[in-house]
C-alpha cells in the first residue's frame, strides 16, 4: 500500500516537473513570476482535447502540435507585451500578468464553458501488476513524456547556443548584450518555451484528469511551490522539487484525506519560503 | 490652494455626499455607494503595507475572507452586528500579527508569491473544516427584521465609516513616525535597518493595520449579503482589484487609493452593465493597460509628496 502511494506521487512529480520547469526558467531569467501559467497548462489541455474530440488524435501524438502552438502564444504574449516592460517593478508585472490570465481565461470559459472534458482514447494500456503494486500504464507514459521533455529543456539550456544565450542574459544581462546577445529574442525565446512545456504538461495531464478552466490556479500553485522546493531556475531543481512535491501530496492525500493535500503543499510552501528560501539544494542554479 | 484647505474640502464634500444619499438615494444607489466606500477602504488597508512600505501584498483576500468568516460567525452565534465585525477586525490583526512574522521577512516575489500562498490556505481550511464554516455550502446569516431601504441604509453607512477610518489612518500613518518609517523601508530597507531602524516592527505594525481594516470590510460585506461561501470572500480577484485601484491613482500616498477606487468602480460598474459574458477579459485588459502605462498612477505626480 505504502509502495503504491509512493508510486503514484512519483508519477505525479513527473508532470509537476514538467510544468515547473518553465514556470522556473522565466522567474530565473526575466525576474517574473508568470501568473499566466496554469492558465497556459489548461491551454494546452483544451488544445488536447480539441485534437482528440474532432480529429481522434491521440494526446501523445499531438503533443508537439499543443505545445508548438501554447509556446506561440506565449511568445506573442512576450514580444507584445512584457517585452515593453522589462526590468519594471515586481508589482507591475505581476499585475500585468494577472490581467492576461484574467483576458485567456475568460476566452477559454466562453469557448468551452465551465464543465469538465475529459480524453478517453480508444485504446489504452490499462494497468500492469507487479507483485501486487498496480502500475497505470498510461499514467507512466505521460510522467516519462513530461520528464524527457523537462531533460530536453535542460540539454537544450546546456548544450544549444539559444540556451547558452538565455544562461548568459539570465547571470548578466548587460554583460550579454555586449557579447552580441539579442536580449530581447532571448527573452521571447524562454517565454516560448516556457509556454510550449506547460502546453505540453497540459496535454499529458490531460491523460490523467479531466480538463477544466477552474484548474489553473492549483497548477499555478503547483509551479510556485515546486519552485521553492527546488531552487530558483535551475531544472535540476524544478524535478527534484516535483517530485517531492508528488510524493508529498501522495502522502498527506494518503494519510490526512485527498481534500486535505493541497493545504498541506501551500503551508509546505510557505514555511520553505520562510526557512529556506533557496530551496532544498540550496544553491542558484543556471540551467 | 494649499494642503489644509484642500484635505478640508474634500472632507466636507465626502461627508455631505455620504449623508447625501443617506438621505435622498434608493436601494440601489445605496448599494453602489455601499461598493464604493468598501473599495476605499480596501484600497486604502492595501496600500499602508503596498504602496507605504513597497511590500507587494496578495493577502487581502486572506484577511477580508477571515474577516467575513469571523463576523459572521460569531453573529450566528447571536453577537450583535457591531461587536461581532469588531471582533472580525481583532481576529484579522491577530492573524496578521503571526503571519507576518513568517511572511514579512521575504522580499519581492518571494514575499508576494508567500502573501498568495495565504488566501489559497486559508481558502482551503474554510472549504474543508466542514464543521466550523459549513464548508463549500457557505454560511448563511439570519435576515434582519427591517425593510430594504433601512438595511441598505445602515451597511452604506457602516462601510463608509469604516472607510473615513481608514483614510483617517492612513492620513495619521502617514505623517506620523510610521509612516516614516515605512517610506525608510520601502526606499532601501538594508540602509534602513542599519541605520537603527526597527524595520520588522514597523512592517508588522502596518501589516496588521492593513488587515484590520481589510477584515472589518470582510465583516460588513457579509453581513450585508446574508451569505458566504469560500470561493467568494477568498477570491483571489479581492486581493488584486485594491492593487489596481491604488496604483491608478497613485500607490504610497494617501490620497492615491480613494480616487483610484473612485475611478475604477466607475469603469467596473460601466463594463459590468454593458459587457456581461466578457467583463472579466475587459477588466484585464483594463489592468495591463494601466500596470503598463500608468504605473505611478494618474495622480502620481501630483500627488508625490506624502498626501499631496
Amino acid at each position: 500500500m505504502i509502495a503504491q502511494v509512493l508510486l503514484n506521487g512519483l508519477l505525479l512529480g513527473g508532470l509537476y516537473a514538467c510544468i515547473a520547469a518553465g514556470f522556473s526558467l522565466l522567474w530565473g531569467v526575466m525576474n517574473v513570476i508568470n501568473l499566466l501559467h496554469g492558465t497556459l497548462v489548461v491551454l494546452g489541455g483544451y488544445l488536447a482535447w480539441m485534437a482528440f474530440y474532432f480529429f481522434g488524435v491521440h494526446p501523445l501524438v499531438a503533443l508537439p502540435a499543443v505545445a508548438l502552438l501554447v509556446g506561440l502564444f506565449g511568445a506573442s504574449l512576450q514580444a507584445g507585451v512584457l517585452g515593453r516592460v522589462v526590468g519594471a517593478p515586481v508589482l507591475v508585472t505581476l499585475v500585468i500578468t494577472f490581467g492576461l490570465d484574467l483576458i485567456t481565461r475568460n476566452g477559454l470559459l466562453l469557448s468551452f464553458g465551465a464543465d469538465f472534458r475529459t480524453i478517453r482514447p480508444s485504446w489504452t494500456l490499462g494497468t500492469a501488476e507487479v507483485g501486487g503494486l498496480k502500475i497505470p500504464l498510461d499514467r507512466t507514459i505521460a510522467a516519462s513524456a513530461a520528464l524527457a521533455m523537462t531533460l530536453a529543456l535542460y540539454l537544450l539550456l546546456r548544450r544549444s547556443w539559444l540556451g547558452r544565450a538565455i544562461i548568459a542574459v539570465r547571470m548578466d544581462r548587460d554583460a550579454a548584450a555586449l557579447m552580441g546577445v539579442r536580449v530581447r529574442h532571448a527573452f521571447t525565446a524562454a517565454f516560448a518555451l516556457s509556454a510550449a512545456l506547460a502546453g505540453a504538461a497540459g496535454a499529458l495531464l490531460g491523460l490523467v484528469f479531466p480538463i477544466s478552466p477552474l484548474q489553473s490556479d492549483g497548477y499555478l500553485g503547483t509551479a510556485f511551490t515546486v519552485c521553492v522546493l527546488g531552487g530558483l531556475g535551475s531544472v535540476v531543481g524544478a524535478v527534484v522539487g516535483g517530485v517531492v512535491l508528488g510524493l508529498v501530496e501522495s502522502i498527506a492525500g494518503f494519510a490526512l484525506g485527498a481534500e486535505n493535500a493541497s493545504i498541506v503543499s501551500f503551508v509546505l510552501l510557505i514555511l520553505l519560503l520562510a526557512v529556506r528560501p533557496e530551496g532544498l539544494l540550496g544553491r542558484r542554479g543556471y540551467a | 490652494m494649499s494642503e489644509r484647505w484642500m484635505v478640508g474640502f474634500a472632507t466636507t464634500a465626502a461627508i455631505g455626499a455620504a449623508l447625501g444619499l443617506l438621505y435622498w438615494a434608493g436601494a440601489y444607489e445605496l448599494r453602489l455607494g455601499t461598493i464604493l466606500a468598501m473599495y476605499i477602504a480596501l484600497a486604502t488597508g492595501w496600500n499602508l503595507i503596498g504602496g507605504m512600505a513597497g511590500y507587494p501584498s496578495f493577502a487581502t483576500a486572506a484577511f477580508f475572507g477571515l474577516g467575513a468568516y469571523a463576523g459572521t460567525l460569531t453573529q450566528v452565534k447571536g453577537v450583535p452586528m457591531v461587536l461581532a465585525w469588531t471582533f472580525a477586525a481583532v481576529v484579522a490583526a491577530t492573524v496578521a500579527l503571526a503571519i507576518g512574522w513568517i511572511v514579512l521577512r521575504l522580499r519581492g516575489h518571494y514575499f508576494a508569491i508567500a502573501s498568495f500562498a495565504v488566501v489559497i490556505v486559508l481558502r482551503e481550511v474554510a472549504t474543508n473544516w466542514t464543521g466550523l464554516t459549513g464548508g463549500g455550502m457557505g454560511v448563511s446569516l439570519p435576515m434582519l427584521q427591517s425593510s430594504m431601504l433601512a438595511q441598505a441604509r445602515l451597511f452604506f453607512a457602516a462601510q463608509a465609516v469604516l472607510a473615513a477610518l481608514a483614510v483617517a489612518i492612513s492620513l495619521f500613518v502617514a505623517y506620523s513616525k510610521l509612516g516614516f518609517a515605512l517610506g525608510c523601508i520601502r526606499q532601501n530597507e538594508s540602509a534602513a535597518g542599519m541605520l537603527g531602524l526597527d524595520a520588522r516592527r514597523a512592517k508588522t505594525a502596518a501589516f496588521c493595520i492593513s488587515s484590520a481594516i481589510t477584515g472589518a470590510a470582510g465583516a460588513i460585506y457579509a453581513s450585508s449579503i446574508f451569505y458566504i461561501d469560500p470561493s467568494d470572500v477568498f477570491d483571489i480577484l479581492l486581493s488584486v482589484k485594491p492593487i489596481i485601484m491604488a496604483m491608478l491613482g497613485g500607490a504610497g500616498t494617501v490620497a492615491g487609493p480613494i480616487l483610484g477606487a473612485t475611478l475604477f468602480m466607475i469603469l467596473e460598474q460601466t463594463v459590468w452593465a454593458n459587457f456581461l459574458s466578457v467583463h472579466s477579459a475587459i477588466l484585464g485588459a483594463l489592468v495591463v493597460v494601466i500596470a503598463m502605462f500608468v504605473p505611478r498612477g494618474l495622480f502620481g505626480r501630483r500627488l508625490r509628496r506624502r498626501l499631496a
